[in-house]
């Protein structure tokens, strides 16, 4: 008897209106909206080439800058991805704010809500952080790494870096090597590969290669040689605590998995998501040679940030029409 | 021991519900009466003798169900749970009887603290509740409390639960002591140093998500350890919250070697998989996490076979915004009391995976059996302990609906079939719809 009530009020209950946009995490996406990112990423591209980079596109939109870790990179260009489209941004950091004196992250979320942001970038050291900004406030929210997680701006400028390289994803093999247990990157990565048809091969020691993760695994460093590309990951010291044991010492890491140009075929290409500790996962040799992407990675970052602003407000798809709408504006 | 609050039996006669009590061998349509909380008639009509008539007609009445493991939160966090509040809850979910864990602020490791909670509990427990005390001292694992005058106070069991007692040593002792005490012993297996740091199920979730692992091998180990060293000492013990198939299997052999082990299961772990944690919702997150598909089927074969005798709810409320919190933030637990029956009767006996009586009996008899508890029970002379369900009501979870004082349940929203329509615990009626 109730179910049939139930079933009544379902019935008449109103539609609900379309989800807000989020970019969360790398397994939200599908090919089509992977494509419609770099596309829309090389067209702004093109308007970086001009005298003027100012685009109006989001003149008149907040973009909330939310840090609870410390970033270079992906803070400095989601400012300025959201400057050069003319949308106000605010930076906060946790360090100085009212975090520091014990603020929950929902109040937190809470108080910037009340400003009506249209965007909130969020970096957080807990998986989930983002989720759950998304359920209090009214705000797109843009996953800028969320713990061991996601870091998704991070895997769609690196397929931008890759096409522009290489010229092609589908059937490109990039070997990724390091600490892949405890990078959000890697996850990302591994992801947004399989979304594309780039194969992608894991090669670390076995205590950092996940178990269980549905991807080809290798403990053997001669594996790299295979791949199109080489993608290294920062051997993050913060895990390497005494008594962790992942690997017996950053030294014999370095020994056994560090990149080398004796590891890498000539001209084959190399990227790292920074920041690099020279001498670990990365011989300086390599981190400085021609066949490094590591700039070119930095400097995707800002028009593919760019293209995930403007989709997430504009629910996209926009391709050329990103261009000609702000061209007109 | 159990304590309650003190009131007049009820005189009450329940009118034509069918009435199962799988440990009596009943299974008709009767009628009962109850004279001052006490069962007076079991039969087909029996006169009313002026009493209240409840119209019991396409209801089951049962023995109530008895909950061996609850987080009461008092001492300390009154906030998410008092003793008035989390027996109020039982009552709901259809209990008579829970038993509460020592891991308090204070921790109840003394005669004293222990004493208190049985007086707080003779003014306001709607329900009886046992109370369990620490095995070691401020639940530290170094020294053993002074476990005979804790049972000589009221103690019912003893137990670390929420950190094992990792010593194995010490675990000996404990288990020679409770030999004196004749109390048995209820442990939380985790071998912490493969479990530091972790927050769900090491698997293929946990591996693509980015959550570090909690092993199953992390609790069957600890069951392996716990289970010899019973064996060995010949003394009983009690597995909580069993989660990994690895850990049913070692229960069911050492039981067949002859070890006086039990064990229990609790619904969350019978109903989901570590795939609910895709979500990222906290109220999915408990300790021992939400494992994979094999062992919640292990374990729903092992709460049929009688390999685990007990259901348990761990209900462990938390304060709303301690559970508002990124998942890895989030403290681990779930409340259980108010859904526990419904849950499992929807997902598990309405399709056919587990009989009604089976279901009923692993939530009375089974649980009392382990602590020495009088079962609940359906017959002439005994206390009136029995709970009306309706099973053709469907109901929503909703926050606004709860006793508990806290609503951290992973059903908020979901809608589950089969009501408890009345609760009758130690002779008075607790809850009525």
């Amino acid at each position: 008897m109730m179910n049939s009530i139930r079933l009544v009020k379902d019935e008449l209950r109103p539609p609900q209106p379309p989800p807000r946009r989020h970019l969360l995490s790398i397994a939200d996406l599908d090919r089509d909206d992977v494509e419609r990112l770099l596309g829309t990423a090389r067209t702004f591209a093109a308007s970086l080439d001009r005298e003027v980079k100012k685009l109006p596109t989001l003149k008149g939109r907040l973009v909330v800058n939310l840090f609870y870790e410390s970033s270079t990179r992906t803070s400095s260009s989601f400012e300025l991805a959201a400057k050069r489209l003319s949308a106000d941004t605010m930076t906060l950091k946790s360090a100085g704010s009212s975090v520091d004196k014990g603020e929950s992250l929902k109040d937190t979320a809470l108080t910037l809500g009340a400003y009506d942001p249209d965007v909130i970038v969020i970096r957080h050291p807990h998986i989930g952080a983002p989720q759950l900004v998304a359920s209090v406030t009214g705000a797109h929210i843009v996953n800028a790494g969320d713990g061991k997680h996601q870091h998704p701006t991070q895997a769609l400028l690196d397929l931008y870096t890759l096409q522009q390289e290489l010229g092609r994803l589908e059937g490109l093999h990039v070997a990724i090597v390091g600490d892949v247990l405890h990078s959000r990157v890697a996850r990302s990565l591994v992801q947004a590969f399989k979304l594309v048809g780039v194969r992608c091969t894991l090669v670390g020691p076995p205590a950092l290669l996940p178990r269980d993760l549905d991807a080809e695994m290798t403990t053997d460093i001669d594996a790299i040689r295979a791949a199109d590309v080489v993608y290294v990951l920062r051997m993050q010291n913060e895990r390497m605590e005494a008594g962790a044991n992942y690997v017996p010492s950053l030294r014999e890491y370095a020994a056994r998995w560090g990149v080398t140009p004796e590891r890498l075929r000539p001209g084959q290409k190399v990227m790292h998501p920074g920041p690099m500790n020279r001498g670990v996962e990365i011989d300086p040799r390599v981190a400085d040679s021609v066949d490094s992407l590591v700039e070119t990675q930095v400097r995707s970052g800002l028009v593919v940030r760019m293209a995930v602003l403007y989709d997430v407000l504009t629910g996209g798809p926009v391709g050329v029409r990103a261009l000609a709408a702000a061209e007109v504006a | 021991m159990l304590f309650v609050k003190e009131r007049h039996g009820d005189n009450v006669v329940l009118r034509g519900a069918r009435v199962l009590d799988p440990a009596e061998g009943i299974d008709a349509t009767l009628d009962v009466r109850i004279d001052n909380g006490v069962i007076a008639a079991v039969a087909e009509h029996v006169d009313t003798n002026e009493h209240r008539v409840v119209d019991a007609t396409g209801l089951v009445l049962a023995p109530a169900f008895v909950d061996p493991h609850v987080h009461l939160r008092t001492p300390g966090r009154e906030d998410e749970e008092t003793i008035a509040s989390g027996t109020a809850a039982a009552a709901a979910g259809g209990f008579c009887a829970i038993l509460a864990m020592p891991n308090t602020d204070p921790i109840v490791d003394s005669a004293a603290t222990l004493g208190a909670l049985v007086e707080t509990a003779r003014r306001e427990a709607e329900v009886q509740v046992g109370f369990l005390a620490a095995i070691t001292r401020r639940q530290r694992g170094e020294e053993l409390t002074e476990m005979a005058e804790l049972a000589d106070a009221g103690a019912i069991a003893f137990s670390d639960d929420g950190v094992p007692v990792a010593s194995a040593g010490l675990m000996r002792r404990a288990l020679q002591y409770a030999s004196v005490t004749g109390r048995p012993l209820a442990l939380h297996c985790e071998e912490a140093s493969l479990s530091h740091g972790s927050h769900v199920h090491e698997g293929s979730v946990s591996a693509e998500l980015g959550f570090t692992g909690y092993p199953s091998v992390a609790e069957s180990l600890m069951v392996e350890r716990d289970l010899a060293l019973a064996s060995y000492e010949d003394q009983p013990l009690h597995l909580l919250h069993l989660s990994a198939a690895e850990s049913v299997a070692a229960l069911r052999r050492a039981r067949e070697a002859g070890v006086r082990a039990s064990g229990e299961v609790t619904p969350h772990h019978l109903v989901l998989t570590d795939e609910a944690v895709r979500s990222l919702d906290s109220n999915v997150k408990m300790n021992p996490p939400l494992r994979a598909e094999r062992d919640r089927a292990a374990l729903l074969d092992a709460l049929r076979d009688g390999t685990i005798e007990a259901i348990a709810t761990d209900h462990a409320p938390h304060a709303r915004h301690e559970k508002e919190a990124p998942f890895e933030a989030a403290p681990f637990g779930v409340t259980g009391l108010e859904t526990a029956f419904a849950v499992l009767y929807s997902r598990l006996v309405r399709p056919g995976l587990l009989p009604l009586a089976t279901l009923i009996e692993r939530m009375s008899t089974g649980p009392a059996r382990i602590f020495g508890i009088d079962r609940p029970r359906v017959a002439v002379g005994a206390t009136a302990n029995l709970v009306l369900l309706d099973l053709e009501r469907g109901w929503q979870v909703r926050e606004d609906r709860f006793r508990s004082r806290s609503i951290n349940s992973w059903l908020l929203g979901e809608t589950l079939t089969g009501e408890v329509a009345l609760t009758i615990a130690a002779g008075a009626t607790v809850h009525a719809r």
